[in-house]
């Protein structure tokens, strides 16, 4: 956990996307599927094009009848995906180098060992379940089609011309039919004229693959499509040709879906714990350096002040004392004054004395 | 009578208000129909292409533009560039309308609009990137609310909640930039998921560090691109200490964006030369990612480091526009020209004429709700009963992190 989080965290800050990818390859167990869940074995040296699993499936879900029936085999001139009301579609392949006619596939969903879909839907529609299926629960589908956008095998599609209640339709590899009991195998399967389909337990679906390539080692291209493609499907391919000239990516890797994104949302918890600090550290060295600059424009201030009052005072003291000084000197003027005038007066005084005493 | 209808009339009718009511006109057409006939009707989306013009523009370009809400508070209130402070107002609110609409333009393009608070209430996936972009979208439109909520209060001249929400300025900010630096690049993120269909030259594992690098950027080359704007059409209604800090404003924004944008320019680079991708820019492809390159990246940067150098004020809004430009056409080209990159042309996807009336409906309904209440409300001036205080109340505010911004 810690591991993976430091990682994660690398890679969403992007220093070490690469690290993460090749570390998470090496290290992390990825899930190998649920232990007896069940899946379909596809073999295309066997698929004759009939449309017949097409016809299947149509009627085993209720679908909505198509434009061309089933047994027109003209629509196959065109390369065709899934949509709204068909969950598999058959394709025909020519011009494969070294091989004289045609090779078919058949389409649908992969059900993914951990699907793309699931781990990309934000109410959590899609369930992968233990027998195998991948089914996708309408009551809580949002319809913001990132499961669309998430699927490599270009499977999910959409109700457009829904306003208000859009389905997004896929194969669900019949999981409702088989636990209600209404069948036993899938439609499609069951539909199937030549066993290209078979239906069992993955485990049991690989190892009949694995005998076949044994008893006819030249009519197979020695690789299960699926086994290990995207994590691992329940959904198998096995086929004559190189599956990337009937429609399959060779290209898609062995990484789950999920793990391509887990990196990026790892980093969630340490942004949220991070960040806060880190910019409330932000927030307090500015503000640090605010204080601090105030403050010592305000110690300057201070001192400048006191310097002024120092300044003041000595001139008031200087005053006082020059105005202390005047004063004692005007006193001492006056008293001089005073008693001058005093001996003056005494002088006067004698003088008269001595006048009337003659 | 009659004479004073017409006079009344005639007054309404300029041609903005045409313009305008044209639009409106239009856009509730498409609505009904879109409410009415599906998406089918109204848009050219396919089971191959479920994400359209309405995410490209409405959500992706949409939040990276609105992106200088949490860039202008950040740097006002964290990184403490206190001369920014009369940007902050206007850039929340253009964040929070921004955020709004990316909501409400949401509810055209998801099938079942009245379940979006599913994921956070019902039932939540959060193994996916998009569950983490709409939380954080959600939580940060209610903290954008929060944070305009002020002005408001001070247009009905209501005292007591607005300081109480002044006081928590720092944490909402912080809570802000969180939730964006997560939804900004999680919006990247959202394309991880599909490297197969994706062009190399887009598709990176550093997509989501692309994504909120690139956002910052776009963030305050907007609040640039939108103070022209406003300086043009709502000069009377701002005050002096907006107009003085408004050129410094600029300076110091595309100051900012020319350094993120020389920041995206390497990482960029270095991203494509550890995904060994060079060989690709020989191809038509790789014209095209370099004319994003070149010219929408490394071109702004030069030009906003020059404008800055020579103080050329109209180089830089130019500037400022040339970049939200090359954000949005980034914003495409991950979404629309990268996507799906494999299919044969005639499967691929151009937009309806009803999905870009929506679009400019939906950018319209901005505009007017903007003019609303930054003619009303103190968004370009400070309330004269209000003055100043903002300021000194958050330097007393205590130094303490909001619990909320620890519980995502
Ligand atoms: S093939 Fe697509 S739809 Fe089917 S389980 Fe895998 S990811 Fe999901
Ligand atoms: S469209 Fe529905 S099922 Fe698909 S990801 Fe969105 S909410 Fe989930
Ligand atoms: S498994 Fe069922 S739903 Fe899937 S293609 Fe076959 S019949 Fe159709």
């Amino acid at each position: 956990m810690q591991r993976r989080t430091f990682l994660g965290l690398l890679g969403a800050a992007g220093i070490g996307a690469a690290v993460t990818k090749t570390a998470q390859a090496a290290s992390v167990q990825h899930f190998e599927g649920y232990p007896d869940s069940y899946g379909v074995l596809f073999d295309a040296t066997r698929c004759i094009g009939c449309r017949s699993c097409e016809a299947g499936c149509n009627q085993i879900n209720g679908l909505p009848a198509p434009h061309k029936p089933f047994d027109d085999l003209s629509v196959l001139a065109k390369k065709r995906r899934t949509d709204a009301k068909t969950f598999t579609v058959v394709n025909r392949f020519d011009q494969i180098p070294g091989v004289a006619g045609a090779v078919f596939r058949k389409d649908q969903c992969q059900h993914c060992l951990e699907p793309a879909c699931a781990s990309a839907c934000f109410v959590a529609a899609f369930t992968k379940t233990p027998q195998g299926a991948v089914i996708w629960d309408e009551s809580v589908c949002v319809g913001c089609r990132y499961c669309m956008i998430a699927c490599p095998f270009e499977i999910p599609t959409y109700e457009y011309n829904e306003p208000l209640t859009p389905r997004v339709m896929k194969c669900h590899m019949c999981h409702p039919h088989i636990t209600s009991g209404k069948a036993t195998v899938p439609g499609c399967v069951g539909a199937c004229p030549t066993e290209a389909l078979v239906y069992g337990k993955r485990t049991d679906l690989l190892a009949i693959a694995r005998q076949r390539f044994a008893a006819f080692p030249d009519r197979y291209v020695n690789h299960i499509y699926g086994e290990r493609e995207m994590g691992g499907t329940n959904w198998l391919y096995i086929s004559g040709v190189p599956f990337r000239y009937i429609g399959l990516r060779e290209d898609l890797g062995v990484t789950p879906a999920p793990e391509l994104t887990s990196g990026a949302l790892a980093a969630v918890p340490i942004i949220s714990a991070a960040w806060p600090v880190l910019l409330t550290g932000i927030y307090a060295i500015n503000k640090r350096r605010d204080k601090i600059a105030a403050e010592e424009k305000k110690q300057a201030v201070k001192e400048a002040l006191a310097k002024a009052q120092a300044k003041a005072k000595e001139e008031l003291d200087k005053a006082l004392a020059k105005a202390e000084a005047e004063k004692k000197s005007a006193i001492e003027r006056e008293v001089k004054k005073a008693l001058e005038e005093a001996a003056k007066a005494q002088a006067e005084a004698d003088k008269g004395q001595t006048e009337e005493g003659e | 009578m009659s004479t004073l209808k017409t006079e009344n009339l005639k007054q309404y009718l300029t041609p903005f208000n045409i313009v305008v009511g044209i639009i409106l006109l239009l856009g509730g057409f498409v609505t009904i129909l879109r409410f009415t006939k599906g998406l089918g009707a109204v848009t050219n989306l396919t089971d191959n292409y479920p994400w359209g013009l309405w995410i490209s523009f409405d959500l992706l370009c949409g939040v990276a533009l609105a992106a200088g809400g949490y860039t202008t508070s950040a740097a006002c209130y964290v990184f403490g560039l206190k001369r920014f402070h009369s940007a902050v107002r206007p850039a929340i609110l253009t964040a929070f309308l921004g955020y709004a609409l990316v909501v409400f333009a949401l509810h055209y393009d998801v099938g079942r609009p009245w379940r979006l608070p599913y994921p956070f209430f019902v039932q939540s996936g959060p193994t996916s990137v998009l569950f983490e972009v709409g939380l954080c979208v959600f939580l940060y439109l209610i903290t954008l609310f929060i944070e305009w909520v002020p002005s408001a209060l001070e247009w009905l001249g209501i005292r007591k909640p607005r300081d109480i929400i002044v006081k928590a300025t720092l944490a909402l900010t912080i809570f802000g930039v969180v939730l964006s630096t997560m939804h900004q690049s999680s919006l990247g993120a959202l394309f991880l998921i599909a490297p197969s269909k994706m062009h190399p030259l887009w598709y990176s594992s550093y997509i989501p560090l692309f994504f909120f690098v690139s956002s910052i950027a776009a963030g305050l080359s907007m609040v640039i691109f939108e103070s022209t704007l406003s300086h043009h059409y709502m000069h009377d209604k701002m005050d002096e200490t907006y107009l003085k800090e408004h050129d410094g404003v600029t300076y110091g924004f595309a100051k900012g964006a020319a350094m993120v944008l020389v920041l995206y320019f390497f990482i960029k680079v270095v991203g494509l030369t550890l995904d060994n991708n060079w060989s690709y820019l020989l191809t038509g492809y790789g014209a095209w990612y370099l004319l994003e390159l070149l010219g929408f990246v490394a071109l702004p940067a030069f030009l906003y480091a020059i404008a800055v150098r020579e103080k050329k004020l109209t180089l830089i809004r130019w500037t400022a526009v040339l970049t939200v430009l090359g954000i949005v056409l980034n914003r495409f080209n991950v979404s629309l020209v990268a996507f799906n990159w494999h299919l044969p042309p005639e499967m691929r996807y151009f937009p309806r004429w009803h999905e870009f009336v929506v679009s400019i409906f939906v950018v319209t309904i901005g505009l007017l709700v903007f003019r609303f209440i930054a003619s009303r409300m103190p968004i370009f001036y400070e309330h004269p009963d209000f003055k100043e205080h903002e300021a000194r109340e958050l330097e007393e505010h205590e130094l303490k992190p909001h619990p909320q911004t620890w519980g995502h």
